[in-house]
């Protein structure tokens, strides 16, 4: 798909923004993104991708106060890449992964935009994430055991308590 | 500079075996998931040399001489590539427009039958790609995420505990997984019902896009359709969203392809049978026509109105007679007429009488 600013280069970004019921799909690529404060055509009153996306992180909202964690977030940089929060509001990009860290509270509402969520439930890396999984496991024996009790299957609710502590013990080992 | 053997040939091998269930509808499915590294910025930030050791790390994983269970891969350095290159292995959609553009280091690992395509200093510093013929993302998905228990044996990714594998783009954060499946649906768009289609397909955390298009129109009635979440799903909930919602198209393209059948047969037999008399004698031809006329012919022989050509053979010249290919086949720097000239030549060839 070809960028709906220049018409030109593949649009990369792609964004949905609802007013009023009404969605609306952009699709831009990474210059025209870079540009700030370009306007969308097409758009009633028109609106930048920077405010789009400012927008979406609750920065800049029309008629919105400045609350202090806003201005907070927006001066402030990942001490890793350097990337400041407003430059990733502008390219709808994350310079490396400790930004993820550094701009954490502003993600929430983004993810929850995009995704309708905020949070992973899908695969772990095997290695890197084997605590992980070993919690994520306790997590669901725990209910297991609670459905177990709850059933009067008391030899089997044993097992699972036994089992939890087990793994409880090699992740604090770790 | 040696000759690259992937783009020689306008099929991958995997493509050529066919296969995959219906296939009449699905031309093929693909899996793409993307990993970065720790503590290496993102190819939007690295430096050429940070570029240069994800490169270092990501390629002894599959470098090996011995093939592996997947084949065995060759690399291949975008800086060591000629531009028409570039653009033949875009067009059989083994690497991004992004990865010819904007990359630093950028590079790719083909197995020998194309049927894994695993970029490096992408968007991502990874980007495992598995393309299967026909309607297969549940297979597609187990190979890339076989390849993907491969890497992380070796390198360790950027991951969180609460967001899940960390990506440049927030849209892909979360599992990294974009699935998607090309569909051939002429009689949903002859009948109208595929605006209505794919605004459902919208709301149901979807996108859908046209292949080869300008903007998001469709040329030649092809459209991707892939999941758009990629956070609070899990893979397993991603793809089996995806399998059900391509069900429904293609069972809505099957009633819309007998209805056709059943109230106009006169009137779509006639318009197969001039697009075939058409690429088959035409001297001149422009893609978006021959796209156009190509679904005719795909949906013909579906239909039984035409004997064959195969639908390995309609996919091949899907892929030829765009521009990279054309002039690759054709010879290079091509003016828009004789590309359209060379398109129409090679569809005569394939197609009509030969003489
Ligand atoms: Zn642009
Ligand atoms: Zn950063």
């Amino acid at each position: 798909m070809l960028c709906q600013e220049c018409g030109v280069k593949q649009a990369t970004l792609h964004f949905t923004k609802i007013v009023n019921g009404e969605k609306t799909e952009f699709h831009i690529c990474e210059s025209c993104a870079r540009e700030k404060g370009e306007l969308i055509p097409g758009t009633p009153g028109g609106f930048s991708i920077h405010s789009l996306l400012s927008g979406l992180l609750d920065l800049e909202g029309p008629g919105k106060e400045k609350s202090a964690a806003s201005k907070i977030a927006q001066t402030q940089a990942c001490v890793e890449c350097g990337m400041t929060y407003s430059q990733f509001s502008k390219l709808g990009r994350f310079g490396c992964s400790s930004c993820y860290k550094y701009f954490n509270s502003g993600l929430d509402p983004l993810f929850k935009r995009v995704h309708g969520s905020t949070l992973h439930v899908g695969k772990i890396p095997k290695r890197a994430g084997a605590q992980i999984v070993v919690r994520r496991q306790i997590e669901e024996m725990k209910q297991e055991l609670g459905i177990s009790i709850l059933q009067e299957e008391f030899e089997k609710a044993a097992e699972l308590r036994d089992h939890i502590r087990r793994l409880e013990k090699e992740i604090a080992q770790e | 500079m040696p000759s690259l053997r992937f783009t020689e040939q306008a099929l991958s091998d995997f493509m050529r075996s066919g296969g995959g269930s219906h296939s009449e509808i699905v031309i093929s499915s693909r899996v793409r998931i993307a990993r970065n590294l720790q503590h290496i910025p993102f190819p939007l930030l690295a430096s050429l040399k940070q570029s240069e050791e994800v490169l270092e790390q990501l390629t002894p994983v599959f470098g090996g001489e011995e093939a592996t269970e997947y084949g065995s891969f060759q690399l291949v350095k975008l800086v060591d590539l000629e531009d028409l290159d570039k653009k033949v292995l875009v067009e059989k959609h083994l690497i991004s427009p992004s990865l010819v553009n904007e990359s630093k280091g950028g590079a790719v690992m083909l197995n020998e039958d194309e049927s894994v395509s695993i970029m490096i200093n992408e968007e991502d510093h990874l980007r495992i790609q598995c393309l299967f013929p026909g309607f297969q993302v549940q297979e597609a998905w187990e190979r890339a995420t076989a390849i993907d228990d491969i890497f992380e044996e070796t390198v360790n990714y950027a991951f969180d505990d609460k967001r899940g594998y960390l990506t440049s783009c927030p849209t892909n954060v979360g599992t990294g997984l974009r699935a998607s499946v090309m569909m051939h649906l002429p009689a949903l768009v002859m009948s109208h019902q595929i605006n209505r289609i794919l605004s459902a397909v919208n709301q149901v955390g979807l996108t859908v896009r046209g292949i080869y298009g300008e903007g998001s129109e469709a040329v030649g009635n092809i459209f991707q359709i892939s999941n758009q979440i990629t956070l609070g799903q899990s893979e397993i909930e991603i793809i089996d969203n995806l399998q059900s919602v391509v069900m429904q198209i293609i069972e809505h393209e099957r009633n819309a392809r007998e209805r056709l059948l059943a109230d106009s047969a006169l009137r779509i037999t006639d318009r197969v049978m001039r697009s075939y008399g058409i690429l088959s004698y035409a001297a001149v031809l422009e893609l978006k026509e021959s796209a156009q006329r190509l679904s005719d012919i795909r949906l013909g022989v579906d239909l039984g109105i035409l004997q064959g050509p195969s639908v390995s053979i309609m996919n091949e010249l899907n892929v030829k007679t765009q521009p990279g290919f054309l002039e690759k086949m054709f010879g290079d720097e091509m003016s828009t007429t004789e590309r359209d000239m060379y398109r129409a030549k090679l569809l005569r060839e394939t197609l009509g009488t030969k003489n």
